[in-house]
């Protein structure tokens, strides 16, 4: 490696990296110690010279007690993490199929197919989603968590297909021509041999989709309306701001519960969805 | 010589139709197809009609030609609009790049924790955008903004910033959370870029006498370009198209002047009601995309063709 | 046991033609080697045998079944690749296993299969291990253990020994020859070196283009090459070619600048016609040797050394002859040094000649 002095070292690498570091999860811990702090201590004015914000002397729950009594957010809970794997369960099922076929078989239009593929992965929910409110109405869909369930594919099936088309094009073909040698057919060589194979890819696509859907907004404040149907971003904003009120303290802790399931789980599978993150941009 | 006929005649048709190349791909696609057809396709269609129609929640609407918009076009909260969508989307990329590049130089050196660190830097990108846009609106709040405690206790201001109450400012705001969100995204893409570059190229680049600047701009900068041109074309189109920050962070406020396309396509077309207009002006983003879109397959198949 | 027949077999990809009427006759028990330079069309041909790739027009029949719209599944063949193709989720066992399993065999006989063909090939202590524990002379081994397993009635072999180190490719081989005169089974094998066709076939089909070149056996195919592309492709050094110029003087002569050979007594009649016209010379480097002075003098040439490569066993010698680089492989003893000349003679009867215009042997 280049040699470098000492000093230089600081400059160029340390300090850089903690200032990286603390504006990045400041918000967290801002998050956390809001969630804590008991109201008293939230609302003092900025210029009060007695204002400890960056720590408290008296830990509550009080904001968390609030947000289970007087909300439904294990029900929210609930809802988003039931439609986030039940959408990502679908869109791994058709993107496993269709990535297989635009990755391996040849047929008519298969380029064309591809692209448009590729296109309608880039088109954001924002551009459709009027339109698509009057769809799920005239399905009668609305209300219901199967409005995000089918939904949610939208974006979701373009992703799965593109990175997991990505992740058998690195699978030598060899392998299943020799199953279909060996006696299975061209189905069952990709379900017996290709889809063990692409087992990490096909986690990396999962848990980023079941991000995806977990972060998921505009839809889910268009199409659900009853409190307890909501999922936790949108029960979050229409049920904690009552007006121009807003209750900082269970905010908080309503952000950090809705958080916590994502971030564990996103713990566990820190080099999947990073695979996941950096195929998603993969020609 | 005897010709028998294939023995397998008898097989299940459909295990006959799946071993053929074409009909198995048809069944494949079919799924994926469908779904993107109905909720993709036929929206999209519908979009386009809704938006050249006087439809508003409970009226049908007519055929209004491009009234829409032309309406919205000569509204000057849209012409706000439109031009925060760009200055929203032109600097938030831009702080973006510079920052994650900078993230991804740092993280693609070795030290102890790094998986740490890097797994830490994610965050922001994983957790649900409207809850951690929630901390920066208190963060930001106007009487009990810890920011402006800050600053004040540095004895860098004294009197408070008006963060979210300025439109200038508050668009500013936005621009930050978005860069803080994002910026993860640029850097742990840029960095897998990165680690496929040969560290030998930087050990013969400062071998030949380049400094650590000149090596990045001579060396790395150049391998670097291809992901950082799709990843810079995937933001542009989230940010362009962001919805829910806004939402949150000023809701469009103060007075209007913070709106993006998609939070006021929103506002008119669904808080309002009026859902021919809400989609003329979601459909005002489709120029952007398409072209930007046409520009990275362009670029892809340049890519392939290399 | 079968013998595979292709008929007119024709394979376009779009608009490229890579397989043009190929017709061969591929004997039961015979061990047959496709040879040729990469893109010659020996592999697509392989592949449309095993049903990989669709036949744009003709006819492949595996013993006495037209096998053309049969799937790879139900051609009762084997085939092992050139990257081993092992299923890598898999243990040594499940892989030699997964042909028996689909095809529905008793698990007690599955296992005796598997454990009598580890045996043969040496690999009964690996059975439990993954694909990526395994060196790369195992893999191989593993690649044809699951081949033979199955006793199907052709094996296919693409280029299955390119990805191993010289010396393991020499020792497999020998094995795979003996592992063919054991099991009688139809091999047809895809190479593009020409050592291993050498070695392996009973008959050699050497290709290029898409087209047959010629079929024979290989010593056949090295002492009679049909036309100059075959001439060149087998043998290593390759065969020296050499422009000449045929000329009447009391008997015919090849006469090019600093050569001047005269023409075999049994080829005279055929290379009449050639007489003042331009003929392609070919002598292999072992066919030339130092001459001796009882050497007729219209066999002998005179060649200036550019380089010399003593391989121990026989020396190379570079040389130059007029505006011609000439290769010669000469006995050890041979006090040669560059840049000095040296007087070469031909063995007359191993002198091939080539019409200029066809590249078609002339005998």
């Amino acid at each position: 490696m280049v040699i470098e002095r000492h000093w230089k070292k600081w400059v160029y690498f340390y300090i850089p990296l903690t200032l990286f570091i603390i504006g990045t999860l400041f918000p967290f811990y801002w998050m956390l110690i809001t969630a804590v702090r008991p109201d008293a201590e939230l609302y003092r004015s900025w210029r009060a010279v007695n204002n400890t914000p960056f720590w408290t002397l008296q830990p509550t729950l009080a904001h968390v007690q609030d947000l289970l009594a007087r909300t439904t957010f294990p029900r929210w809970l609930w809802n988003t993490f039931f439609i986030a794997i039940v959408s990502t369960g679908i869109s791994l099922a058709c993107g496993l199929l269709a990535g297989y076929a635009l990755a391996r078989l040849r047929f008519p239009m298969a380029g064309l197919l591809g692209t448009s593929i590729f296109v309608t992965y880039l088109v954001p929910p924002t551009l459709l989603f009027i339109p698509l409110a009057d769809i799920v109405r005239n399905f009668h869909l609305g209300n219901t968590p199967w409005a995000l369930i089918l939904t949610y594919p939208t974006f979701l099936i373009p992703f799965c297909t593109w990175l997991l088309m990505g992740y058998f094009k690195t699978i030598p073909k060899e392998l299943e021509e020799c199953a279909r040698i060996d006696g299975a057919s061209r189905f069952g060589a990709m379900v017996r041999i290709i889809f063990p194979i692409a087992v990490p890819g096909i986690l990396s696509a999962g848990i980023f989709a079941f991000t995806l859907s977990w972060n998921e907004f505009i839809y889910a404040l268009i199409f659900l309306s009853s409190p307890e149907r909501k999922t936790v971003p949108v029960g979050v904003v229409s049920e904690l701001i009552r007006g121009d009120i807003y209750f900082w303290g269970q905010l908080m802790a309503g952000a950090l519960l809705g958080s916590v399931p994502v971030a564990f789980i996103y713990s566990f599978f820190v080099e999947h969805y990073v695979a996941g993150l950096t195929g998603s941009v993969k020609g | 010589m005897a010709l028998l006929r294939p023995r397998d005649v008898q097989q299940p048709v459909l295990a006959r139709l799946l071993d053929n190349e074409r009909a198995l791909a048809a069944v494949l696609l079919a799924p994926a197809v469908l779904i993107l057809a109905v909720f993709i396709a036929y929206p999209f269609v519908m979009g386009v009609w809704l938006s050249l129609s006087s439809t508003s929640v409970g009226n049908p609407g007519r055929f209004v030609g491009l009234q829409n918009f032309l309406k919205a076009w000569n509204d000057s909260i849209f012409q706000t609009t439109f031009q925060n969508t760009f200055v929203y989307t032109f600097w938030a990329t831009i702080f973006k790049l510079a920052l994650g590049m900078w993230l991804a130089l740092l993280l693609n050196r070795h030290f102890r924790g790094k998986r740490f660190v890097r797994a830490a830097m994610l965050l922001p990108f994983i957790i649900p955008t409207v809850l951690s846009t929630f901390a920066w609106r208190w963060m930001f709040d106007p009487t009990f903004s810890v920011l402006n405690w800050l600053l004040y206790r540095t004895g860098l201001i004294v009197t408070k910033l008006p963060f979210l109450s300025d439109g200038t400012w508050a668009l500013w705001c936005a621009i930050v959370v978005n860069t803080w969100r994002g910026m993860p995204f640029f850097a742990i893409t840029l960095l897998a870029g990165l680690q496929t570059i040969n560290p030998d190229l930087q050990e013969a680049a400062s071998l030949d006498g380049a400094n650590a600047w000149q090596r990045f701009w001579h060396v790395t900068w150049p391998l670097l370009k291809p992901v950082t041109i799709v990843v810079v074309v995937f933001s542009i189109i989230q940010t362009f198209s962001d919805f829910q920050l806004i939402y949150v962070l000023t809701g469009g406020g103060p007075a209007n002047s913070t709106h993006l396309l998609a939070t006021y396509a929103y506002q008119i077309g669904v808080a309002t009601g009026l859902l021919g207009e809400g989609a003329a002006i979601s459909l005002f983003m489709f120029p952007v995309l398409l072209a930007v879109v046409w520009i990275q397959l362009r670029y892809l198949r340049r890519l392939e063709g290399a | 046991m079968a013998q595979v027949v292709l008929k007119d077999l024709n394979k376009k990809f779009d608009e490229v033609h890579v397989v043009k009427d190929v017709n061969l006759h591929v004997r039961d028990k015979e061990f047959l080697v496709l040879v040729g330079p990469s893109g010659c069309g020996k592999s697509t041909t392989l592949r449309m045998v095993a049903g990989l790739e669709e036949i744009t027009s003709g006819e492949i029949h595996i013993g006495d079944r037209l096998v053309n719209d049969l799937p790879p599944k139900d051609r009762d063949i084997a085939m092992v690749f050139q990257n081993y193709a092992l299923y890598p989720h898999m243990t040594v066992y499940d892989n030699m296993a997964f042909g028996l399993k689909m095809r529905k065999f008793p698990k007690a006989e599955i296992e005796t299969r598997v454990k009598e063909t580890a045996t043969l090939l040496g690999i009964q202590d690996l059975l439990k291990r993954k694909p990526r524990q395994l060196s790369g002379g195992q893999r191989q081994r593993v690649a044809v253990g699951r081949a033979i397993v199955r006793h199907p009635q052709v094996f296919l072999f693409d280029e299955p020994l390119s990805n191993l180190d010289a010396k393991l490719r020499v020792q497999m081989r020998v094995e795979l020859k003996r592992l063919h005169d054991r099991l009688e089974t139809t091999a047809i094998y895809v190479t593009h070196d020409q050592v291993e066709a050498m070695t392996l076939g009973d008959r050699v089909v050497v290709m290029k283009d898409g087209l047959v070149h010629q079929v024979g056996e290989p010593l056949e195919v090295y002492s009679k090459p049909r036309n100059k592309f075959v001439a060149g492709f087998i043998g290593s050094p390759a065969m020296n070619f050499i422009d000449t110029t045929i000329s009447d003087a009391g008997g015919l002569y090849a006469e090019t600048t600093g050569m001047r050979v005269k023409v075999p007594a049994d080829r005279v009649s055929r290379l009449a016609p050639y007489k003042g016209k331009t003929v392609t010379l070919g002598i292999r480097p072992e066919d030339l040797r130092e001459a001796a002075g009882s050497d007729p003098h219209d066999l002998v040439f005179e060649a200036l050394v550019e380089v010399v490569e003593p391989l121990g066993s026989e020396i190379l010698l570079d040389t130059t002859v007029g505006t011609h680089t000439v290769v010669a492989r000469v006995d050890p003893t041979v006090r040669a040094k560059h840049h000095q000349k040296i007087r070469l003679a031909f063995i007359p009867h191993r002198i091939h000649f080539f019409d200029n215009r066809t590249e078609e042997a002339i005998v």
